[in-house]
């Protein structure tokens, strides 16, 4: 259960990165996790709704991408996704394989913001 | 209104990974070998380690451990018996090591006087494989008392590790332990990997593991 100080970094992350657009409200919050990540996402999911309140990212979405495990093979010389995290076999010519191409991501795509109002009503703000 | 994406493409763990890298370089230019052990509560981590100390200790290496629990410094006092320089971590709740706490208790430490130095992770075969802690060698422990299957159900830890280490097989007669199956079981997972089977109590296994700490020992240039 470490997907809530996970979720609390993203929190950090975007915030920093919110500073420069003014006001900026998030809508949401895309994330690419590879399947040996060893993150849950419903836990993300449910610690996330805590973690963004009273915060920038209050309200918006956590998008999961989940990223299979993509392994190479050293002895048919070709990338394959492996079927089952309990055998990590080449796809293609079932030998054993241990060099990882994907799979142990854990990073922020994007996020999505909605600009602040007074940059599009400009002067005309004042009644 | 307008709308927009804001591509980031930042990984999650961006400090910690950053800190793991400063801590790498640091234990290589001073020539420690520096392991990071993983396993269950009750996997016997800490045996393993006292064994581990006292026989390097033995043979004349310069060696310290790290490690960490939720509370008490009770594992410290134990490995702090063999002699060797210890500090304890305590997380207070939380379920793993990070980069910052072993940068934080290493403060004062003659890295470069170190042969070895040792991290007992929290007990937990879940989070710790997310956390770099700057390690050259990973190393997930497995008692026979916890069932051969484990590799299986805890793929991300086995998947990341280094080395493998059985440990209590001094037990492995009474619990039916079935070493076939485990040593297949840890490769279907992390093909190739060592695995050693040892006993803190007897001792067994214990030289064939010292063995390869000397193997993977970074050579101090001559210069």
């Amino acid at each position: 259960m470490h997907e809530l100080s996970i979720v609390g970094s993203i929190v950090d992350s975007v915030t920093e990165s919110l500073t420069v657009y003014h006001g900026a409200r998030v809508l949401e919050v895309r994330l690419r996790v590879g399947a040996l990540a060893a993150v849950v996402e419903d836990s993300l999911q449910f610690c996330y709704g805590i973690a963004t309140e009273g915060t920038l990212l209050q309200g918006s979405k956590l998008v999961v991408q989940i990223l299979p495990v993509i392994v190479h093979c050293g002895a048919c010389g070709v990338d394959g996704v492996i079927e089952s995290l309990q055998s990590f076999t080449c796809p293609h010519c079932g030998e054993p394989v241990s060099d990882l191409r994907q799979g142990r991501e854990l990073e922020i795509e994007s996020f999505e913001i909605e600009d602040a109002e007074v940059e599009e009503a400009g002067e005309a703000v004042t009644p | 209104m307008t709308t927009r994406i804001v591509e980031l493409r930042q990984g999650i763990l961006k400090k910690n990974d950053e800190l793991a890298r400063g801590l790498r370089q640091r234990f290589t230019s001073a020539g420690v070998l520096v392991l990071n052990l993983v396993s269950s509560p009750g996997t016997g981590k800490t045996a393993f380690l006292e064994r581990t100390l006292r026989d390097l200790k033995e043979g004349g290496a310069n060696v310290a451990a790290l490690v960490g629990d939720l509370e008490t410094d009770n594992d410290a006092r134990r490995l702090a018996a063999s002699g060797a320089p210890v500090r304890q971590i305590n997380t207070h709740g939380i379920c793993h090591l990070e980069a910052e706490m072993v940068s934080k208790h290493l403060e004062g430490w003659d890295l470069a006087g170190l042969d070895y130095l040792f991290i007992e992770n929290v007990g937990n075969l879940v989070c710790p494989s997310s956390y770099d802690l700057g390690e050259a060698v990973r190393v997930a422990l497995l008692s026979v008392t916890e069932g051969e299957d484990k590799p299986l159900k805890y793929p991300t830890l086995f998947n990341s590790a280094d080395a493998a280490v059985i440990t209590k097989i001094d037990l492995a007669g009474p619990c039916e332990f079935d070493r076939v199956a485990a040593f297949k079981n840890i490769r279907a997972i992390r093909p190739g990997i060592r695995i050693f089977e040892t006993s803190a109590k007897t001792g067994a296994g214990m030289a064939e593991w010292l063995e390869y700490l000397k193997e993977q020992r970074p050579s101090r240039s001559a210069s």
